[in-house]
């Protein structure tokens, strides 16, 4: 702990206290017009300010020095951690212990809890998706709630007008969000980047606008209610019996999708769309037609949110366009990056944490916005790349070795 | 002799700026030839407008694929053009970092395969059959560039001199009767130098791959090439074999800029 350090760490903390000054210190009583100075406050910012910047100095020494082991050719730490997630030994009594917690949660918790369960299975299911777009094809999608929006107002309003159910609805939902992606996809195939994001994000406006004021189609704000809950040979379910019936249904479509995702990442169209993100031109001119893969990547993506879309309907019973707003999207987003780009087991643990924590987390909810801000910078901060890096697919060749 | 890319009055503006001022150039079947010219001359340029980066904007381009009709080029997006059998390596290296050395190659079989999304579900038998091609087809490329110590690297991750050749290897598995390579020598030390000239001869006479090549390395280009094109604020200012270039006062000029025996 040098002299500079100290030094360095008192101005951080200084620099705080004045920051927070007004907040924190200031307490203007409207009702007797008094002002209430709360110094002790001050100096407990300026405590932990200080006491974090040598925290903060350490990490970015450890991280630093993990680089430069890296670039002496040496494994560092977080590398063996991500080693052992590929470990036999530790992955298979993980992953039985993790099925038999999977199986028993509905039996064990209460309906809210399961129901807060499907929330974030749903999450999956669309982080997943959109991994597919952002993730793998590095085309930053701001819109991709209007694919789930899609899919949901299909079940609806198939359901609505023709009696169809839910069986029927889900394929109907995933095919309509992939045309949907197909449509979208194309005026901006020539975008790439921000201006990508910034009409994405658009036309996410665009779907949810239509179907606030396009009473006469979708019954705008008051939205459409009594949509049914997914059947099962005509049985009738109780709330409880049906609620568990949705769970193990998402629970199927989560692995269903984390399947498909993994045979897809390592296929002829799943190295295209990695091509496509690290290097557009060196991607064309080996051969690959970006059109074609761009498509793909958006129509493949929004499938997945049509499909999360028709459960989500029949979950909640009720759908209104104030369910998909751009909020959503960006949620969507962060449990793709938080979790890690490119990686099936990095979005599954991103949705989980991004949707559990802040239910959990009910006491701050005050905070939950400012909690979610800091953990999303001490990610990019420490850990660009998600909790858990893209693995590709490595092979063996007898005579290795020149 | 039969040519294999003959290119006609090629002129390609950008704004105001004329980058390649009416070029013509001719590939002969087998032969490696070289493009040089001072920084800025317009030799990048005439790669990216025969690749279809850049639409020229005026010129004919034509290739003779080994079996078939002439094509003309003109039009072509860069993976159709790469279809037709012509395949290049950039200036500044554009590998894809994230990608391991056996995927990177794995990529330019693309054109060459057809598997689709289905297919990648449902590993049915005969994309089973195509992936393991692609596999086995990808690492015959690294074993004669001599990269498979590197096969599961990530393409990042690999010494500059390994990742020049690794951007051959992954043009080489398009399975190009022409191969564009972009100063394919830049940076590398002179071992290295000395093994691309070797590598660049065994591609010609092993895969029957005609070569055009654009180098600043003198002496690579002396050695290597059959006939030199040098180009000069994008015109044409000579052509010959290369002991006719080294005598030409035209190329002599534009490189060292005025009159050599002043
Ligand atoms: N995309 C572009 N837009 C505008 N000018 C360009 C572009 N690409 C190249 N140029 C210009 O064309 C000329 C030739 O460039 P280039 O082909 O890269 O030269 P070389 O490869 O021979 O060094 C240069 O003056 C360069 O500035
Ligand atoms: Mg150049």
């Amino acid at each position: 702990m040098s002299f500079e350090q100290i030094k360095k760490s008192l101005l951080v903390s200084l620099w705080f206290m004045v920051l927070t000054f007004p907040i924190m210190v200031i307490r203007v009583n409207t009702i007797y017009h008094t002002v209430e100075w709360r110094w002790h406050r001050m100096f407990g910012v300026g405590i932990s300010v200080f006491v974090l910047s040598f925290l903060w100095r350490y990490l970015m020494g450890r991280k630093e020095a993990g680089l430069k082991r890296k670039d002496r050719g040496e494994a560092d730490i977080l590398s063996r951690s991500q080693k052992l997630l590929h470990e036999p030994r530790f992955t298979r009594p993980a992953v039985i212990m993790a099925g038999a917690f999977i199986i028993a949660f509905p039996f064990i918790f209460s309906i809210y809890q399961t129901n807060i369960m499907i929330t974030a299975l749903i999450y999956v299911v669309t982080g997943l998706g959109l991994n597919i777009v952002v993730g793998l094809a590095g085309l930053l999608d701001l819109g991709y709630v209007a694919f789930y929006a899609v899919g949901a107002y299909s079940y609806a309003l198939l359901n609505y007008h023709f009696g169809v159910g839910f069986w029927i609805a889900l394929p109907i939902g995933g095919g309509i969000g992939m045309l949907f992606g197909i449509l979208l996809g194309f005026p901006v195939l020539r975008l790439r980047g921000d201006y990508l994001a910034i009409v994405t994000l658009g036309f996410g406006e665009i779907i949810r606008l239509v179907l606030e004021n396009w009473n006469a189609f979708s019954f705008g704000p008051s939205g459409i209610a009594n949509i049914p809950r997914p059947g099962l040979f005509g049985v009738d379910f109780s709330l409880r019996e049906a609620t568990i019936y949705i769970y193990f249904l998402m629970i199927a479509l989560a692995l269903f999708t984390v399947f498909v995702v993994r045979r897809l990442q390592n296929s002829r169209i799943g190295r295209a769309w990695i091509a496509l993100r690290e290097d557009e031109t060196a991607c064309q001119a080996m051969g690959i037609d970006k059109t074609k893969t761009k498509l793909s990547a958006f129509a493949m993506g929004a499938t997945w949110a049509g499909m999360a879309g028709v459960v989500f309907a029949a979950k909640t019973t009720f759908i209104n366009p104030a369910s998909f707003t751009i909020w959503e999207s960006i949620i969507i987003l962060c449990v793709v990056v938080l979790g890690g780009m490119g990686s099936a087991i990095g979005v599954i643990i991103g949705a989980l944490v991004l949707i559990l924590l802040p239910e959990y987390l009910r006491a701050f909810s005050e905070y939950r916005m400012l909690l979610f801000g800091a953990i999303l910078v001490i990610m990019m901060v420490f850990r660009p790349g998600g909790v858990v890096s893209e693995v590709r697919q490595t092979y063996q060749f007898k005579g290795k070795g020149d | 002799m039969k040519p294999v890319l003959e290119v006609t009055k090629l002129t390609m503006d950008f704004g105001g700026l004329r980058a390649l001022d009416r070029l013509d150039l001719i590939v002969q079947e087998g032969e490696i030839v070289a493009l040089i010219g001072p920084n800025g001359a317009g030799k990048t340029t005439f790669f990216n407008c025969i690749t279809g980066i850049y639409p020229p904007t005026k010129g004919e381009m034509f290739v003779y694929p080994n079996e078939g009709h002439p094509v003309s080029l003109k039009g072509l997006k860069p993976n159709q053009v790469t279809e037709k059998g012509l395949a290049r390596t950039f200036q500044n290296i554009r590998l894809f970092p994230n990608m391991t050395v056996l995927e990177n190659v794995m990529i330019g079989r693309h054109c060459r395969t057809k598997s689709g999304i289905v297919g990648a579900v449902i590993k049915d038998k005969r994309t089973r059959a195509e992936e393991r091609k692609i596999v086995e087809d990808s690492y015959t490329i690294l074993e004669k560039i001599g990269l498979t110590r590197y096969v599961n690297e990530f393409a990042k991750n690999l010494p500059y001199g390994a990742q020049r050749r690794l951007e051959i290897a992954r043009a080489l598995s398009t399975e190009p009767f022409l191969l564009l390579l972009d100063e394919p020598a830049a940076g590398m030390n002179p071992q290295e130098t000395k093994a691309l000239d070797a590598l660049i001869l065994k591609i010609r006479s092993e895969e029957k791959i005609s070569i055009l090549l654009i180098e600043h390395d003198m002496k690579l280009v002396m050695s290597l090439s059959d006939r030199i094109f040098v180009v000069d604020y994008g015109k044409k200012i000579a052509q010959g074999t290369p002991k006719e270039i080294q005598n030409d006062p035209a190329v002599i000029k534009a490189y060292l800029g005025e009159d050599i025996d002043a």
